[in-house]
């Protein structure tokens, strides 16, 4: 048995509310540069909606991910000859229509225009090509079901139930949708790679590029099925979510989970045996997929992996992350936790708790007593459409999983309201989904409740590797940037690396000459 | 003057390129990547960069056939002249009939295109300057040869193959293309000053073909940077501060 170790994330989509601050935030940290003005490392969808960039979810369109060709996992965009053959014009490779053209304004006409009868306007201007520009799309362009009747039903996860999905205002149902990279077990986008500059990460699974190894083949971008690898179009290189390894590796949470204000994100540690990743990848029926992945995953309690883990130099600490990780509990123990598009076959590793909420709106809706096991219950049978949208996103269409993720929040609901009232909680009620009382009190402790420390247990890097973390780690794009804005020789950020010590010197000199 | 031509030029023209791309490679790893503009626009560039590049993957396969491979190997072979330069003006007029529609079209959608043009640098425009010209000179060579016979009283394969030939072995015989036509000449000339630019433009990202893709593994896994001798505790010891082992006892 292999051990490795992997930070996972789950999102608990009740209680997204659709702020995006984990989008502003993380793009202030890491996209907030020329060049990746299109880019949202993260981003939150409204769904039913298209998703950014648009109908990302449709891999017949897009051949994203990996497929089952003959009983063997593939590319789904082809093999590596065909790649090659591809290089010099990807033909699956997004434009920037597909995301949006990145737009500011003028906002100096406000300021500088002259006396007039008319108020001056501060027109969009595009960043792209300068010139002014109507604005027409953006990263979330249809947030909150904005013109769904006009866009909606071109949601790729609709196909099937179109007929049943009313988008009156009264009659859908919708939530967000979070999205950052997955750091999947067997990522596409790093198999797509012609030159290999997107390697995992042996210590904590990371997904990242590898700047000075990257030359712009962009066969990531398309190789992607969740549309998470973008193109610098400045430096004409690839970049991603980095999962904020800067961050994690001195123990801090990635900048969405930190600044959730739902904190609804939970980070962890999942042990995992990688010698059984390509055999569920390659499992039979898409449906197959969420329990082969959950095969993959290893039981930190089990003394044979504690001791495998041991030989094979997973530090203690970790091992004790491990134990425990949130992210472990909702995944492996309560089982609440569903992966976004298994059918993809990258093994990805964020994450959802599906949200009840919908079922939830309709039976309070009704007058019924939303609070109710009973009640819960049979809505969550009756109401097929966004469970059957639910289980498109999340199991590949198979309902049953997701039935039982609702019918076990449902019961925690139901349960909590006699505990909080002060009446005698109701043993029944958990035991009908197969929990214990104690065991469901745990999980209401995790989702409800959750501090910081239960929240993000995240294991620090080991010192070992401390000197290099922030001066060697030249996958971060950001610090390989020269941010002088003097022009460069062979376009923007070519030249040596900067090291971050000299490019900081360099810019309290130039502050100090300016204030001077 | 023509030892000056065709021998001290060559030779500072390789050099730089050599040089050149060392120093590129060792000062500007970030900067070493084929600057795809694809993410602007796809509708020109899905006709015309395939065809550039594919047509100039065929020019410079014929090159190789026509420059390095010596005259005598293949009427050792039993290759007529006739049949040589049947297939070799053929092929040449294909591939750099694809190149040069290519590029003009690429050229084209780099003018016109606003945000590609804008996402090109001064260098870029130089290159496609020099690029350019070599290209036509040598697609009006090989034209030149088949519609107006040239060939009849010029071949190419006993004067610039082996003044070619003659820089790699360190002996480039000048006076082998004098009597060459002027196109030739200058495309060959041209060549060079592209090769001495080479280093400095986009133009690096030909020596980043990924054939290592045809046989790697798919997935990549890599550790963070461990340094041997780094560190205390439960990491690798500093150099001179290694725990007595049994283990490296027994060594």
């Amino acid at each position: 048995m292999r051990v490795m170790a992997q930070l996972a994330m789950v999102m608990n989509l009740d209680k997204c509310i659709g702020c995006h601050t984990c989008s502003v935030t993380c793009k202030q940290a890491w996209t907030n540069r020329t060049g990746m003005e299109y880019v949202w490392f993260n981003n939150v969808e409204t769904r039913p909606g298209l998703g950014y960039p648009r109908r990302w979810q449709d891999q017949e369109e897009w051949k994203g991910g990996w497929t089952l060709k003959g009983g063997r996992l593939q590319l789904k965009s082809g093999g590596r000859v065909q790649k090659l053959l591809n290089i010099f014009s990807n033909p699956k490779m997004p434009t920037m229509s597909d995301y949006y053209e990145p737009w500011t304004y003028d906002y100096e006409t406000l300021l500088n225009a002259p006396l007039q009868k008319n108020f001056p306007v501060a027109q969009p201007h595009s960043l792209i090509t300068g010139k002014k520009m109507n604005v027409t799309w953006s990263a979330n362009w249809d947030d909150d079901l904005g013109g769904a009747q006009e866009y909606a039903h071109k949601d790729p996860m609709l196909k099937g139930i179109e007929d049943k999905v009313k988008f009156e205002f009264e009659k859908t149902f919708m939530f967000y949708l979070p999205r950052i990279c997955e750091h999947c077990l067997n990522p596409a986008c790093a198999a797509s790679c012609p030159s290999g500059a997107i390697y995992k990460r042996a210590e904590d699974g990371i997904v990242l590029v590898d700047q000075d190894k990257c030359r712009g083949w962009r066969m990531c971008i398309s190789g992607c099925p969740y549309k998470k690898v973008y193109f610098n179009h400045k430096t004409g290189k690839a970049e991603k979510c980095t999962f904020c390894y800067p961050r994690v590796e001195v123990g801090l949470p990635t900048v969405c989970s930190e600044t959730c204000v739902g904190r609804l994100r939970y980070i962890g540690i999942v042990l995992y045996d990688p010698d059984k990743v390509l055999e569920a990848a390659s499992v039979e029926g898409d449906q197959a997929l969420y329990e082969a992945q959950l095969g993959c995953f290893l039981d930190p309690f089990d003394p044979e992996v504690a001791s495998a883990a041991e030989r094979q130099g997973i530090p203690a600490d970790w091992m004790d992350a491990a134990r425990r990780s949130p992210v472990r509990r909702l995944i492996q123990d309560y089982k609440v936790a569903l992966p976004l598009h298994p059918e993809y076959r990258t093994m990805p590793m964020v994450w959802y708790i599906p949200p009840l909420s919908p079922v939830v709106d309709v039976v309070k809706e009704t007058g019924f007593d939303a609070e109710d096991q009973a009640n819960l219950f049979a809505a969550i049978d009756t109401l097929r459409i966004p469970v059957e949208y639910l289980a498109g996103l999340f199991t590949a269409g198979d309902v049953e999983p997701v039935n039982a993720v609702l019918r076990k929040l449902a019961a925690m609901r139901s349960y909590m309201r006699d505990i909080n009232l002060g009446r005698d909680p109701d043993g029944s009620i958990p035991a009908a989904v197969g929990m214990g009382e104690e065991e469901m009190y745990e999980m209401f402790r995790l989702l409800a409740i959750a501090k910081y420390a239960d929240r993000y247990v995240i294991p620090t890097a080991h010192a070992e590797q401390a000197h290099s973390l922030e001066e060697i780690a030249t996958d971060c794009a950001v610090s390989a940037y020269d941010h002088s804005g003097e022009a460069q020789p062979f376009g923007v950020g070519s030249g040596p690396e900067v090291r971050i010590a000299v490019e900081d010197l360099r810019v309290r000199t130039a502050r100090l000459k300016d204030e001077g | 003057m023509n030892t000056l031509l065709w021998v001290v030029f060559p030779y500072v023209c390789l050099a730089i390129f050599v040089v050149g791309h060392w120093w590129r490679y060792k000062y500007d790893k970030f900067g070493w990547t084929t600057r795809s503009s694809q993410l602007y626009e796809d509708n020109l560039l899905k006709w015309g960069s395939p065809l550039f590049h594919f047509g100039m993957l065929g020019v410079v396969g014929g090159h190789i056939i026509g420059l390095l491979l010596p005259k005598g190997w293949t009427d050792a072979i039993g290759i007529s002249e006739s049949t040589y330069h049947a297939f070799a003006l053929g092929g040449g007029l294909i591939a750099g009939a694809m190149a040069l529609v290519g590029l003009v079209m690429l050229v084209y959608r780099r003018r016109t295109v606003r945000s590609v043009f804008k996402a090109t640098t001064p260098m870029d425009k130089v290159m496609y300057l020099f690029l350019g010209a070599v290209i036509l000179l040598g697609c009006w060579n090989t034209f030149a040869s088949v519609v107006l016979h040239s060939s009849e009283h010029f071949n190419y394969r006993t004067t610039v193959s082996p003044w070619f030939r003659g820089i790699f072995y360190g002996q480039p015989d000048a006076a082998l293309m004098t009597g060459v036509p002027l196109g030739f000449q200058l495309h060959a000339l041209l060549a060079f000053a592209l090769f001495a630019l080479w280093p400095f433009t986009r133009l690096v990202h030909v020596f980043s073909a990924p054939l290592g893709y045809l046989t790697r593994p798919y997935v990549v896994y890599r550790s963070r940077d461990v340094r041997a001798g780094a560190g205390a505790g439960n990491r690798a010891p500093q150099r001179g501060w290694e725990r007595p082992s049994l283990d490296d006892a027994r060594k």
